[in-house]
């Protein structure tokens, strides 16, 4: 075990008041808080070696540049991944996305194909593919949900036929917790030759990730919810899809030479890394990394495994709630709702008490169809939260539901 | 009674609370479960004001040149805020709705209710209380 108090200390924005009492933070989903060497890595970057990478021969540039690509090396390493060039930076798990959706339009999705999504995805793995299918006559197919809020695999596998072409699935739902049993989905997706795109955003702050292990095309992920900044991301794709994907946005950067009559690209991660990055993001991307590694994954998968055991055993005495996904082997999150009660309202007065919860549809509105309700109240965590957080929020929450009811 | 006087009434009905939050959310939230709102019929989509998380439904009718107010919401503090709008601003004349500023809100402590954040649809609310008004002067 960590020694939580010490990590405690690391996040200065933990130690304040919200509304009078201490802040408890349980929207990590949504994005986590930085430690204070993460903080420090992105401010020292523009007091001492802020310059634009890959371009200049001066000091500044060289440092800058090293320091970037020394980045790349740290996620590669994180990821278990050999090649460091199959480390892109993007913008964020969305631009990822998008990026890899653009490529594969096209040349690789052709008019009437089908995607294969599952029930809980994020709006961010469905509406790039949304976009794509409105303009190629394409077709979404979802994966539907068991009894339990866990994916029906058989069911996928009834779902393919000879036009579908790929699957986006997310390796841990952001509004359930629940962790896709990815090898099951590969072994699926091998036998089909289908595309595989996994969006780890909410996989990567929880657990350790062997990227090269999972065997799928495309893998991708965002800083913030890891400790990190935002506005940065990662887009992890195979040997493969590095050479053969088409690339759709061009520029600085991503050159060998330019004419006004042919341009020769570089081969690489560059060459999906057009104009000047967040270089300082990227940078303290790394240290957050470098964070996260020296507790180690799977500490920070256990911590938040006993408090999502603990907070769920207590939550399940509270007989006016209802857990979604309660059976299911989960990550650091927990999605409720009080009956009769809007999470809106839930959510309101937890946040008077200091304790910053998510509500709402949480970006997953066809699972809330699904699921047929409004919406939910979730609380996610990270490796700074602790029981003793978890026993306030739940008196806190025996209160609300008084005020409420 | 003027939007200035329903506000004044609203903002020493809220003091008596002083700075307890509990009873004044609890106060809020009576108001909510005890208003008779929107007619059923009434509450159809395009009368729904989107915020993020909860929904109001508004409808607007004048009566003797007074503008008549009546909605709804899914979240209880919504509504119970809702409840205030409508308690300041209908039955009054369109202009006075147009011109009202609704600042008793600041004063009762319920400010974060206003933030422009996507969650809310009061902001949305009451522009839309006062294009209603906009529309019949």
């Amino acid at each position: 075990m960590p020694d939580l108090t010490k990590i405690h200390e690391q996040f200065p924005i933990l130690d304040q008041k919200i509304n009078g009492s201490k802040l408890i933070y349980f929207d990590n989903g949504a994005t986590t808080q930085k430690p204070v060497r993460v903080i420090d890595c992105e401010a020292n970057f523009y007091r001492t070696t802020n310059a634009n990478i890959h371009r200049g021969v001066h000091t500044l540039s060289r440092l800058a540049t090293d320091q970037f690509e020394a980045a790349r090396k740290t996620v590669a390493k994180h990821f278990h991944v050999a090649n460091d060039q199959q480390i892109i930076f993007t913008a964020g798990t969305t631009d990822a996305i998008n990026i890899v959706a653009e490529g594969l339009s096209k040349k690789y999705l052709q008019e009437g194909d089908e995607i294969i999504l599952s029930s809980y995805e994020h709006h961010s793995n469905i509406l790039p593919w949304q976009l794509w299918a409105q303009n190629n006559k394409g077709l979404l197919k979802v994966i539907p949900l068991k009894a339990n809020h866990s994916l029906d695999y058989e069911a996928f596998e009834k779902l393919i036929t000879p036009k579908t072409k790929l699957i986006a699935i997310g390796h841990v739902s952001n509004t359930l917790g629940v962790i896709t049993d990815l090898e099951r989905v590969t072994t699926i997706a091998k036998k089909h030759n289908l595309i595989v795109l996994v969006d780890g955003a909410q996989a990567v702050p929880h657990m350790a990730v062997d990227v090269e292990k999972l065997e799928v095309d495309f893998y991708v992920c965002s800083a913030h919810k890891l400790y990190g900044p935002t506005g940065v991301g990662v887009l992890w794709m195979s040997e493969k899809w590095l050479k053969d994907l088409p690339q759709t946005r061009a520029g600085g950067g991503t050159i060998k030479t330019v004419s006004f009559d042919k341009t020769e690209y570089v081969e690489g991660a560059l060459r999906f890394e057009p104009g000047t990055p967040n270089i300082a993001g990227v940078i303290s991307f790394a240290e957050a990394i470098k964070f996260a590694d020296e507790i180690g994954m799977q500490t920070i998968f256990d911590h938040e495994h006993n408090l999502v055991q603990h907070a769920q055993k207590l939550l399940l005495e509270i007989p006016e709630i209802e857990i979604y996904g309660v059976d299911n082997h989960k990550a650091g999150v927990i999605s409720f709702n009080v009956t009769g009660q809007h999470p809106f309202d839930v959510g309101t007065l937890l946040d008077k008490y200091g304790i910053a919860v998510r509500t709402g549809h949480h970006c997953t509105q066809p699972l809330m169809q699904c699921l047929n309700i409004l919406g939910t109240v979730r609380i996610s965590f990270a490796i700074y939260n602790t029981i003793e957080e978890v026993d306030f929020f739940v008196e806190k929450l025996k209160k609300v539901i008084r005020m409420l009811s | 009674m003027s939007i200035q006087e329903i506000e004044k009434e609203i903002i020493e009905e809220f003091e008596f609370f002083g700075e307890d939050w509990e009873s004044k959310y609890e106060h809020l939230i009576d108001l909510g479960k005890s208003l008779p709102l929107i007619k059923s019929e009434l509450k159809t989509d395009d009368r729904i004001i989107q915020g993020c998380q909860s929904r109001v439904w508004l409808n607007a009718e004048v009566k003797d040149d007074k503008i008549i107010f009546t909605a709804d919401s899914d979240a209880i503090i919504t509504k119970g805020m809702v409840a205030l709008m409508i308690r300041v601003l209908s039955d009054q004349k369109p202009e006075d709705v147009v011109k009202a500023t609704m600042g008793f809100v600041d004063k009762i402590g319920l400010k974060e209710h206003l933030s422009p954040t996507r969650a809310n649809g009061l902001v949305s609310m009451i522009n839309q209380m006062k294009k209603e008004a906009l529309k019949r002067i």
